[in-house]
């Protein structure tokens, strides 16, 4: 299948007449329609291969059961930068991010405890459980409202080089250094802090209730192969807490229509733009010649000419996957090789009869519109770490359960109901042997009965079901061991060591050759930062 | 606690028939006073609401609006020389959104006309002003009665909307157009509906006689269960009218009926409302200023604007330059736009730079934990509606 662009509006490139693109992009996922888009909006003739039948990467909508659409992979929006979906015209291509009103933890003693936007609502729920942590919550929102105002200004720009002797090098290092030392000595050093401590250390800094340090705890370790008391797990969950939706930092949301309203709003103004896109164009290998990029070859053998190539890909994907090794530097490659990037997370889509019931909730609360988690101690959360480390899915998994169709009117008939689990922890491979179809459902099962056991009708309610172990996700989106971050989170892997030291601002060590997936900083999360970013150095390369 | 019954010297606000309804799904007690009603400002969350609107379905409280009954064998000739639009081309069954103007082509309000019949009219509008309307009747052989507490009304706004009323067993409704109405029958009640609003959606506006109205609420409610509508305050609605580019009374021009200085009434041509002015149906109030106006060079225009950041310009003044030497007019309304993504505004604009593309200049005060910051920033004139889905006019009416 291959798209034509309604008008050629990219003008002709000077350096490569010759050839009917400047720049192709490798991954149709939403950093690489970001950077597509900045690119074909300079005036550049962009071509975005995508190697399945659909595009949108880990933003992706699907219907797999009869009238249900599904977020198959990423299932909510927060930290997707509103610079972007103004610059790219999403909301005129149909783009709603609809925030939701809560969350809420269900316990195995039948209790519960709820999170409310509200905040008069929220300091009673919180002070049902402990007096004193209702006033403590005031200060942690603070102090992490501090950490995102420091963080904020570092997503959309490249992260400085500590070696460059470049002007625009050094005066991207002064102006970092200057943003530090403007926090002053005690907020720099609660800064170095929070960035490399656990998230259990954190939450303990703050709460006395384990339930609700166990509520806070998730975002800590989504899509991260650490437990809470790993060190750099409090930076995970500010990386979780640094969106917003309207204004409001930390806030979550859905995508009306699901995750691949982003990818189809990027595909569309794309288009508009004069890019094009082509599905079903899975490429081979990327091509180089005397250590510059030269353009692709695709599985069918076609190959594509580009005197500049965009690789959405993770960074092991990019180099060990699909370049020559003799085209890349030994140290570079075992770097890349070196890149923390395991799978830890499993994603279930179900589609539901009807709206299961959760009887410890009390009716009509909204907390059951937004996050569910069944985790109710800091304990229990790294237990079934516990059981990644040993090679098995969690026996009691980390879940993040969410409903939006109690919301979007869009993804499922009238009364029927889409729930999309993400489950924590489920690795790559498994110590009693390869994953089969039968472990796959056994998995599947092991998540189904946690839930189930706060949700007595939740089982008959199941229609349909989509199990993805890290194995389909890597199978099927692409991500290297089905890590959704691209690369794990961890300090040791951000700012100017991300991917890998030295290549930390989109280029790589092939010219004209560069990168602009989540392995990038600032990471994952459907940011869309990354491609921005990517965008910008490709064009500050290309003089435009 | 004051009771139905208190004297209006103890409780100056009406109630409307659906109070009791609004007392229920109020969470945090935000009335506000509307025409002499009192009436909700924000149920749960101006968010919440607001996407209710975008997303789903929104139930707000209509009834304050004023209403006027006008019949009568002249009824078309004197709402022709009353208002600025041919209101004798307004089929009967349909909706027309029209202004009105004082002698010296100054506004004094806009609102909505019905065409029940041949020379049977309802006019709703946001300000009392019967003294005006039966002062404009000499001469004409018609009745006018203000039929405001006769009638209570809803507003069923949302991608929803159109669903939530074929749920609730209105066959055919799809097809209504908009600015069409039409009677159903729901039980015992007779229902109008008409494809209006105020928020530049797919949308409805429902009237009942209010003895049917907490009834019309619930089946509502029940019906659009499935497609989480609820209701909505003023707050919420402001913002989706913004974002349709209406104009709000006394927010974006002062009715000429109620100004005290000079050169703070405005004509509909300075409002962008020339459209609504048909010079050629005959003599209308104000027709011989506004075709003197008309033939000028325009002075000054209402324009929205795309405003860089997203701190709302609310009443910031505007300039043609950074530095803020050239004044050339001020900010009417002003929010982030939840579903745009852009922060919109309204502006009364000095010429020429009230042209579409033209920059302009916003200056702003940030409150920084008091700590105050002035902010020179960078808006675009644009076209108006700032958003205007495809659903809004689509007939038959899609399910979402």
């Amino acid at each position: 299948m291959s798209d034509t662009p309604p008008s050629g509006a990219g003008r002709t490139s000077r350096s490569s007449a010759r050839e009917p693109h400047d720049v192709i992009v490798v991954g149709a996922g939403h950093n690489g329609l970001i950077t597509a888009c900045y690119l074909a909006r300079a005036g550049l003739r962009v071509l975005v291969l995508e190697r399945n039948p659909y595009i949108g990467g880990a933003a992706v909508s699907r219907e797999l059961y009869n009238g249900f659409t599904y977020s198959n992979c990423s299932y909510v929006c927060s930290l997707l930068r509103t610079e972007i979906i103004r610059d790219l015209n999403l909301p005129a291509h149909g783009l709603q991010i609809i925030p939701y009103e809560g969350g809420c933890t269900l316990m195995r003693d039948g209790g519960y405890f709820a999170l409310y936007d509200n905040h008069d609502a929220l300091r009673r729920e919180i002070a049902r459980h402990s007096r004193k942590d209702a006033e403590a919550y005031d200060r942690f929102v603070r102090d992490m409202l501090r950490h995102c105002m420091f963080i904020k200004p570092l997503l959309l720009r490249a992260p400085p080089e500590p070696t460059t002797l470049t002007p625009h090098g050094i005066r991207e290092l002064i102006s970092f250094g200057r943003h530090f030392y403007r926090l002053g000595e005690e907020r720099m050093a609660e800064t170095m802090r929070f960035w490399t401590m656990s998230c259990a250390d954190l939450l303990d800094e703050y709460f006395e209730s384990e339930i609700i340090k166990a509520h806070l705890a998730g975002s800590s370790i989504i899509g991260t192969a650490l437990g809470p008391r790993s060190p750099g797990t409090a930076y995970v969950l500010l990386h979780h807490y640094m969106g917003s939706i309207d204004g409001t930092v930390g806030a979550w949301g859905f995508a009306r229509g699901g995750m691949g309203a982003i990818t189809q709003a990027l595909s569309a103004e794309l288009r508009a733009l004069g890019g094009q896109i082509r599905s079903e164009a899975p490429v081979q290998r990327i091509l180089t010649r005397h250590g510059r990029a030269v353009g692709v070859q695709l599985a069918s053998g076609e190959e594509l000419r580009a005197r500049t190539v965009v690789s959405n890909l993770d960074v092991r994907r990019t180099f060990l996957e699909s370049m020559a090794p003799g085209d890349l530097p030994d140290e570079f490659l075992t770097q890349v090789r070196n890149f923390k990037i395991r799978g830890s997370s499993g994603k279930l889509n179900i589609a539901l009869d009807g709206l299961p019931s959760f009887p410890a909730i009390p009716p009509g609360a909204p907390c059951i519109r937004g996050d569910m988690h069944v985790t109710d101690t800091i304990e229990m959360l790294e237990r079934a770490y516990d059981d990644w480390k040993e090679g098995r899915w969690s026996r009691q998994p980390y879940v993040d359960m969410l409903i939006p169709t109690q919301i979007d009117p869009t993804m499922a008939p009238p009364g029927k109901h889409y729930m999309s689990v993400f489950v924590q922890y489920c690795p790559y491979q498994l110590a009693e042997g390869p994953w089969t179809e039968e472990r796959r459902a056994r998995f599947g099962s092991t998540v189904i009965d946690a839930i189930a056991q706060h949700s007595p009708n939740f089982k008959d309610l199941i229609l349909h079901a989509e199990i993805r172990t890290p194995w389909e996700l890597e199978k099927e989106v692409g991500l290297t061991e089905g890590n959704i971050f691209q690369g794990e989170l961890t300090f040791d892997q951000l700012l100017f060591n991300r991917p890998i030291p030295g290549y930390a601002q989109y280029r790589s060590p092939i010219h004209g050759l560069y990168m602009c997936g989540s392995s990038t900083h600032p990471g994952g999360g459907v940011m869309g930062a990354p491609g921005f970013n990517a965008a910008n150095a490709i064009l500050g390369d290309l003089r435009r | 606690m004051l009771t139905e019954r208190e004297p209006y010297y103890r409780q100056p606000l009406l109630r409307t028939p659906f109070h009791a309804r609004m007392r229920e799904f109020s969470q945090v007690d935000c009335f506000i006073p509307w025409s002499g009603y009192s009436t909700v400002d924000v149920f749960t969350t101006m968010e919440q609401e607001y996407f209710a609107i975008r997303n789903a379905a929104s139930l707000y409280d209509l009834t304050p609006m004023v209403k006027y009954r006008i019949a009568g064998p002249d009824a078309t000739r004197y709402l022709d020389r009353l208002m600025t639009r041919h209101i004798a081309k307004l089929p009967v069954g349909r909706v027309a959104y029209g202004i009105w103007c004082d002698d010296s082509g100054k506004l004094i309000d806009d609102g909505t006309v019905f065409r029940f019949g041949e020379s049977e009219y309802r006019l709703c509008t946001a300000e009392h002003q019967l003294d005006w309307l039966l002062d404009s009747r000499i001469g004409f052989d018609v009745r006018i009665e203000e039929v405001t507490a006769e009638v209570a009304a809803l507003a069923l706004q949302g991608p929803c909307s159109c669903w939530v009323l074929r749920t609730l067993g209105l066959n055919g409704i799809e097809t209504l157009a908009p600015f069409e109405s039409r009677a159903f029958t729901l039980g015992a009640m007779t229902l109008l509906v008409s494809r209006t609003g105020f928020t530049g959606d797919l949308g409805y506006e429902l009237w009942v006689e209010p003895q049917h109205a907490e009834s019309l609420w619930d089946r509502l409610m029940e019906a659009g269960r499935t497609r989480t509508i609820r209701p909505i305050g003023s707050r919420a609605l402001n913002i989706a009218r913004l974002e349709a580019g209406f104009l709000q009374p006394n927010v974006d021009f002062v009715s000429s009926g109620r100004t005290l200085r000079n050169g703070t009434a405005r004509s509909p041509l300075e409002l962008a409302l020339g459209w609504l002015v048909d010079f050629r149906k005959g003599h209308f109030t104000g027709r011989r200023a506004l075709l003197q106006e008309s033939q000028a060079q325009p002075l000054r225009r209402l324009a929205g604007l795309d405003v860089a950041g997203n701190k709302p310009a609310q009443n910031a003044l505007l300039y043609a330059d950074r530095h803020g030497r050239r004044e050339i007019g001020s900010v009417t309304s002003a929010a982030w736009s939840p579903t745009c993504k852009r922060n919109i505004a309204l502006a009364m604009l000095a010429a020429p730079y009230f042209e579409t593309g033209r920059e302009v200049w916003a200056e702003i005060y940030l409150n920084r934990e008091l700590v105050w910051e002035r902010r020179m920033v960078r808006a675009r004139v644009v076209e108006r509606p700032f958003f205007a889905p495809q659903r809004r006019r689509r007939t038959p009416a899609a399910d979402f």
